[in-house]
């Protein structure tokens, strides 16, 4: 069942992408600027120019050169950077790896610490300890994340001297980055645990279990958690491309290597192949992260599985 | 409906949250308004004597490394970030509800090719869209704005729609429809009319995420450009001079946040005060 449903989806991802490649396609193509102009020395000739255009092929027409960069794209090819001047597939291989440990790492320290804070401000019935989880998740969600990182380098890095201001040499330099993109999932995850918790503990079973006479913990963590993992989930995977749309802005404030800080470049230098390489590598984990998302609703909640097999 | 939006805000006014928020939010506007005039400094004449001065008299919150002071330029800041985004989403609204009103009432092919476009630009992170879209029509405070329109747009779509197609089942459309009006009179007259509060409450949701998006952008170097004052741009700037004038960075920020959380208390407060959470569900 389970997989008949994660293969519906899968197939359904093709033309998803497919459109989605045609639009980052025709975007990048629209971008003002000629990318030859960057590598032209002062007194070239029309003809090296010329060459120029032809090798890279830019001279072809627009269903031409998407053509060919699909099919080189599904052989593992993303083009050449027109500027860096090197395959495009190992910069996104040289820099992915610090885009996904800067993710998976943001991701589960906003879930766990957000799940815990969630369940603390449902159980607590204390009113300051509800309004202060409700005062950060308000702050959460309001304060710009470059803003949050500016302080946290003033804060820990100038004042205190405990993290380096930037780069990604040493383990230490991640936790402020880290920090900075869990902080607005955190808010997100503790608001999404709580009205699970404080909604499900409503229900009738719920009195039942205490009518006989569960303790508080037994019915928390055997019975009201597993419930509002549910929700839970989907927000997480729906994070996905939140986190995504953090790094790019913290990579570039902390001055760290990754796919974000290397799309911001290439959109000001012009960098097609880069550009277009780095916005599909996005595109596919936004796309990915939604998928676990619903295949895991589906296989935690049987009506989810139902309504659409 | 006027008298509706008005008991509603009167009402949101009443709680002693929703009275600071309101009343930050109307002083806000007052000085945006204003700038010009009530500035203490001129915002962009430079005195490079006293340049990246410490908080203090006759600064208040310091000067930049021209020397300009930051106070006024954050009070004028006021004025490019709340008219940048409130034009951006007043448009992003007009735009997504008559796209999700005629999705939702017309139904077929059209509600399932607009639904499509609009469930995969929700996927996307709001600054990866503004990004792409700056990137292609270049640097500036108008293509800012059309970046915060486009970004936005699919939530007002989706909210409109879902409205709609919870309203036409009502019984007294289905008389109205039964009576012969046409589809125009039955948008215009009696969906719309019912569906525009939620819409509006989320559009001034809204207008908080635009300014943060206007500041990032601004902080990208991608929005407002320098002489011109928006709390963005200032911060971008100020990234220079982060150890030598932090205030420069510190004092913008913190009234984009503190705006930012006083434009949520105050939606929170309507919210609860048009009894319309129900209806904000699942969108």
């Amino acid at each position: 069942m389970i997989i008949k449903y994660t293969l519906q989806r899968l197939l359904m991802l093709i033309p998803v992408s497919l459109s989605i490649s045609v639009v980052i396609f025709l975007v990048v193509h629209l971008l003002p600027g000629d990318p030859i102009d960057n590598l032209m020395r002062v007194g070239s000739s029309p003809e090296d120019r010329l060459a120029m255009t032809v090798k890279y092929g830019l001279d072809r027409t627009l269903v031409e050169q998407y053509l060919l960069w699909i099919r080189s794209i599904l052989s593992g090819d993303f083009g050449e950077a027109i500027v860096l001047r090197r395959p495009v597939s190992d910069l996104i291989r040289q820099n992915l790896p610090y885009s996904l440990t800067l993710g998976a790492l943001a991701f589960a320290f906003s879930s766990i610490v957000g799940m815990i804070a969630g369940t603390i401000s449902a159980v607590a019935k204390n009113p300051v300890v509800e309004q202060v989880v409700k005062a950060f998740i308000l702050l959460g969600s309001t304060v710009p994340s470059f803003w949050l990182a500016l302080l946290m380098i003033l804060l820990f890095s100038v004042t205190l001297g405990w993290f380096p201001v930037s780069g990604a040499k040493t383990w230490t330099a991640l936790v402020l980055p880290v920090l900075t993109i869990g902080f607005g999932g955190i808010a997100l995850v503790a608001r999404v645990t709580r009205v699970a918790l404080v909604e499900i503990a409503r229900q009738d079973f719920v009195t039942l279990l205490h009518a006989k006479g569960l303790s508080r913990s037994t019915i928390l963590f055997r019975h009201l958690l597993p419930h509002a993992f549910l929700p839970v989930v989907t927000i997480l995977a729906l994070r996905i491309g939140w986190i995504l749309g953090g790094a790019v802005t913290v990579e570039f404030v902390f001055g760290r290597p990754g796919l974000g800080s290397l799309l911001i470049r290439a959109l000001g230098q012009r960098d097609y192949p880069v550009v277009q390489g780095c916005l599909l590598m996005l595109a596919l984990a936004v796309m990915l992260g939604t998928l676990i998302g619903d295949v895991a609703q589906a296989a935690l909640d049987p009506r989810v599985r139902e309504a659409t097999t | 409906m006027n008298a509706l939006a008005q008991s509603g805000v009167g009402r949101a006014f009443a709680t002693p949250l929703g009275l600071f928020s309101g009343g930050y939010i109307l002083v806000l506007l007052a000085v945006a308004l204003t700038a010009p005039w009530i500035t203490p400094f001129d915002v962009t004449i430079q005195d490079l004597a006293n340049s990246n001065a410490a908080p203090g008299w006759p600064h208040l919150m310091g000067t930049d490394e021209f020397g300009r002071d930051v106070l006024s330029r954050v009070m004028y800041g006021a004025r490019t970030s709340l008219s940048v985004s409130a034009t951006a989403i007043g448009f992003s609204m007009i735009v997504g509800m008559a796209l999700g009103a005629a999705a939702g009432y017309f139904g077929g092919l059209f509600e399932r090719a607009v639904m499509t476009v609009v469930d995969l630009t929700w996927s996307f992170p709001d600054i990866l869209i503004a990004l792409m879209l700056v990137a292609i029509i270049g640097p500036g405070l108008s293509s800012t704005m059309f970046a915060i329109a486009v970004a936005y747009l699919a939530q007002f779509t989706r909210l409109t729609r879902a409205q709609i197609v919870q309203l036409k089942r009502e019984t007294f459309i289905e008389a109205t429809i039964n009576l012969g009006a046409t589809p125009a009179h039955i948008l215009s007259r009696h969906l719309l009319p019912n569906a525009v509060a939620p819409v509006i409450v989320v559009g001034m949701l809204a207008i908080g995420d635009g300014i943060i998006l206007e500041a990032t952008l601004g902080f990208f170097g991608l929005g407002a450009q320098p002489p011109t004052p928006s709390w963005g741009a200032m911060m971008s700037s100020g990234t220079a001079q982060l150890f030598l004038a932090p205030w420069v960075i510190i004092f913008p920020g913190l009234v984009v946040a503190v705006t930012v959380i006083a434009i949520n208390l105050f939606g929170d407060a309507l919210i609860r005060a048009l009894d319309i959470r129900e209806r904000l569900r699942g969108t």
